[in-house]
């Protein structure tokens, strides 16, 4: 069975704002290939102040994408129209203390709803901008469509640029016979043949300390595994999400989540993660991406 | 509240008698059986023992035709490069599209070796066209590969009758019957099937016991090299607590062979004749005529597998589903797809697979408690209006698919 935390379980069992909103204004259907769930969205808005002032939805689906659809219209009763399509994926998946990463699509479904609706509200025409693949690389959540085009786009040939573009791969590296077979259709596509013993191009961003992504990734990670024991025999964990030049994000997780001496555990990750890497990086918890993220930063 | 497990075509409990069997295994029984010291001797009894209980349980002519393997998977994938190896001029694969991934899987990275494989197709029922098979026959065929037992409708191929019809070509023949054995009555040496797979963890054997059966005198190449365990057709040193176990499940079997197909069964109509009696808009998936005797697999439309088997778990009833969300992949089922179910359908799909410990106050149990899981759903789904399904579900609600 998926690991939902209670949050996706609770809504699970008792969703809120279930079924077709009264008055509603505003209608949004999208469904989501990749597993043929589907929802509809009603929203009834206020023209004045354009709040929204009630939300409700139907959904077809598993567990995390009703679930979704909850903590969705849970988020955005209030808001104003404008303020609602701030709301992203991250989002509505924090809400729920977080989504499996073979389920982050129906938060993705959720929020196509969302522009969906909005759209219907405002008398616009709405239209998916992104293709949904299979999915690929499970430590960062990368699908093979997202992996063709990049791959597409920046002409790559070897595993390792897709590492270094998508992140795809980066991880535990079950993954790379997949992305081979990927590199090896786009190529061929091209007319031209993959070679797995071909060398790398140089990273996009070659990395302070002359690490290549790749390096960093692997050394950040060894550090993280080297301080988990510890995290573990107190019934917390640490979970790698992201790492930008500057700063890795982390989720604190289990009882380290929520922790009051979260703080001080992220300084003792990043002690030992800076020894590892022999620079100068920060950690931060993966909300704090969002903020910035959400602020354009 | 006692759990209920309605999930025996996923894997089943170990009887506790093979549990018993077993044990000395691990501890006073620990000997290699190659050893020439008593400490092996024993064990290399035991396992000629269990092998004779195999040999029984499949009606094999000779008892050095059974060779112990992982599992069913591993079975599957030694039959099949056996074969392409014995006839590097054969260059072709017949199989069905409703196979186990176990199979197609392994088909489909022989397609990128350059090896051409047939996909038998199936009607809305899940049967196959045996005229189309026939036409498929050819020397460049290698081997056939054909499931005994679907496992998730229970649907059954007449494997006998394909077995004779690729024999009278001149071509080999294998069977996955992980889900038939121990569930049917199986008599190979009056059959053509050259190759059979089978799983220990499907008839109250552990998991990570399989076997596979080959037909003396049919030309062979082993998967793995090294010793001279199973004659040197499977090296590795056996795996002896559980090829006891296994032994001992394959006897058990035979014992409950008649149970399964008349309790078993008739619990099995049961739950199907209760729940869709109680529940409007749900239909039977699969040749109800023709299928395994513990196995039912119910699609309910308008809703979604995973969230039936969530809201099921929560009451400790274990079932499972062809829904897309289900699967670590989140591809849809291949077999539901395969039949041409609609899709509101086809993600609601629930399999129920009982075993002989399951008792009829469960199962009525089970049927007291589907009513309501499938009532809840269907109130938040966008198929269904107050009284059942919308006037025309698929135009009334038709989203934006990304």
């Amino acid at each position: 069975m998926w690991d939902y935390s209670e949050k996706v379980k609770e809504h699970f069992y008792n969703p809120r704002n279930a079924g077709a909103t009264e008055g509603a204004n505003a209608t949004g259907d999208v469904g989501s290939l990749s597993c043929g769930d589907a929802l509809r969205l009603t929203l009834k808005v206020d023209p004045e102040s354009e709040v929204i002032l009630d939300a409700g939805f139907q959904t077809f689906g598993c567990g995390s994408a009703i679930a979704s659809s909850s903590a969705l219209t849970e988020i955005i009763k209030g808001m104003t129209v404008d303020e609602a399509l701030n709301v992203s994926n991250q989002d509505i998946a924090d809400y729920l203390d977080g989504l499996p990463p073979e389920k982050m699509h129906c938060s993705v479904m959720g929020r196509e709803a969302l522009q969906a609706a909005v759209a219907d509200y405002r008398g616009e025409e709405w239209s998916d901008d992104h293709e949904e693949g299979a999915l690929i690389c499970k430590c960062f959540a990368v699908d093979a469509v997202m992996i063709a085009d990049t791959i597409r786009a920046n002409s790559l040939r070897t595993v390792e640029e897709v590492i270094n573009y998508t992140k795809a791969g980066g991880g535990c590296s079950s993954c790379h016979e997949g992305i081979e077979e990927i590199l090896a259709s786009v190529l061929e596509e091209q007319g031209e043949v993959y070679d797995p013993a071909a060398t790398a191009a140089p990273a996009p961003q070659p990395a302070a300390g002359g690490l290549t992504t790749l390096q960093r990734i692997r050394r950040i990670e060894t550090a993280i595994e080297s301080i988990r024991p510890q995290l573990q025999m107190d019934k917390g964990d640490v979970e790698l999400v992201d790492v930008s030049d500057d700063t890795v994000y982390v989720n604190m997780t289990g009882a380290c989540s929520g922790c009051q001496m979260a703080a001080m555990t992220l300084n003792g990750i990043q002690q030992r993660i800076v020894e590892e890497l022999g620079q100068f990086i920060k950690v931060s918890p993966a909300s704090e991406q969002q903020k910035k993220a959400a602020m354009g930063g | 509240m006692q759990p209920i497990y309605l999930d025996n075509n996923a894997t089943t409990r170990v009887d506790p008698k093979v549990v018993e069997a077993m044990l000395p295994y691990f501890s006073e029984q620990f000997g290699n059986p190659s050893s020439i010291h008593s400490f092996g001797d024993k064990v290399g009894r035991a396992i000629k023992q269990a092998r004779r209980q195999i040999q029984t349980l499949l009606g094999a002519e000779y008892d050095s035709e059974i060779i112990f393997t992982s599992c069913g998977t591993e079975s599957d994938s030694t039959a099949i490069l056996s074969a392409l190896r014995t006839q590097p001029e054969r260059k072709e694969i017949i199989t069905t599209v409703v196979e186990h991934t176990a199979v197609l899987t392994l088909c489909e990275y022989l397609e990128k070796d350059g090896y051409k494989v047939h996909y038998l197709k199936v009607d809305n029922k899940g049967r196959l066209d045996l005229e189309q098979y026939q036409a498929l026959l050819s020397e460049r065929v290698a081997i056939v590969s054909v499931m005994w037992a679907n496992n998730e409708t229970g649907t059954l191929f007449p494997v006998e009758q394909m077995a004779e019809m690729a024999h009278a070509s001149g071509i080999l023949f294998h069977t996955d019957a992980v889900q038939a054995v121990g569930k049917l009555p199986v008599d190979l040496k009056s059959s053509k099937i050259d190759m059979l797979s089978l799983s220990g963890h499907k008839l109250h054997a552990p998991k990570g016991i399989g076997v596979l059966y080959l037909r003396r005198g049919v030309r062979y190449r082993p998967l793995l090299r090294g010793g001279h365990q199973e004659r040197g057709r499977r090296a590795g040193t056996e795996s002896s607590a559980s090829i006891v176990a296994l032994g001992k499940a394959a006897e058990l079997a035979m014992e409950h062979m008649e149970y399964e197909n008349t309790f078993v069964a008739a619990m099995r109509d049961r739950l199907e004749e209760g729940i869709l009696n109680a529940i409007p808009h749900c239909f039977v998936t699969g040749d109800t005529e023709n299928r395994l005797p513990n196995t039912c697999n119910i699609a309910f439309e308008y809703i979604e597998g995973e969230a039936i088997l969530m809201l099921l778990n929560k009451q400790g009833i274990a079932a499972s589903s062809g829904s897309a969300c289900t699967s670590g992949s989140l591809e849809p089922s291949h077999v539901m797809r395969a039949m041409e179910l609609p899709y509101t359908a086809a993600h609601g799909s629930t399999r129920f697979s009982l075993s002989r410990y399951n008792t009829m106050e469960e199962v009525e149990r089970v049927i007291g408690a589907v009513p309501a899981i499938v009532a809840q759903l269907r109130q938040l789904s966008p198929y269904w209006g107050d009284n059942g399904p919308v006037a025309e579900p698929e135009k009334a609600f038709a989203p934006t698919y990304a």
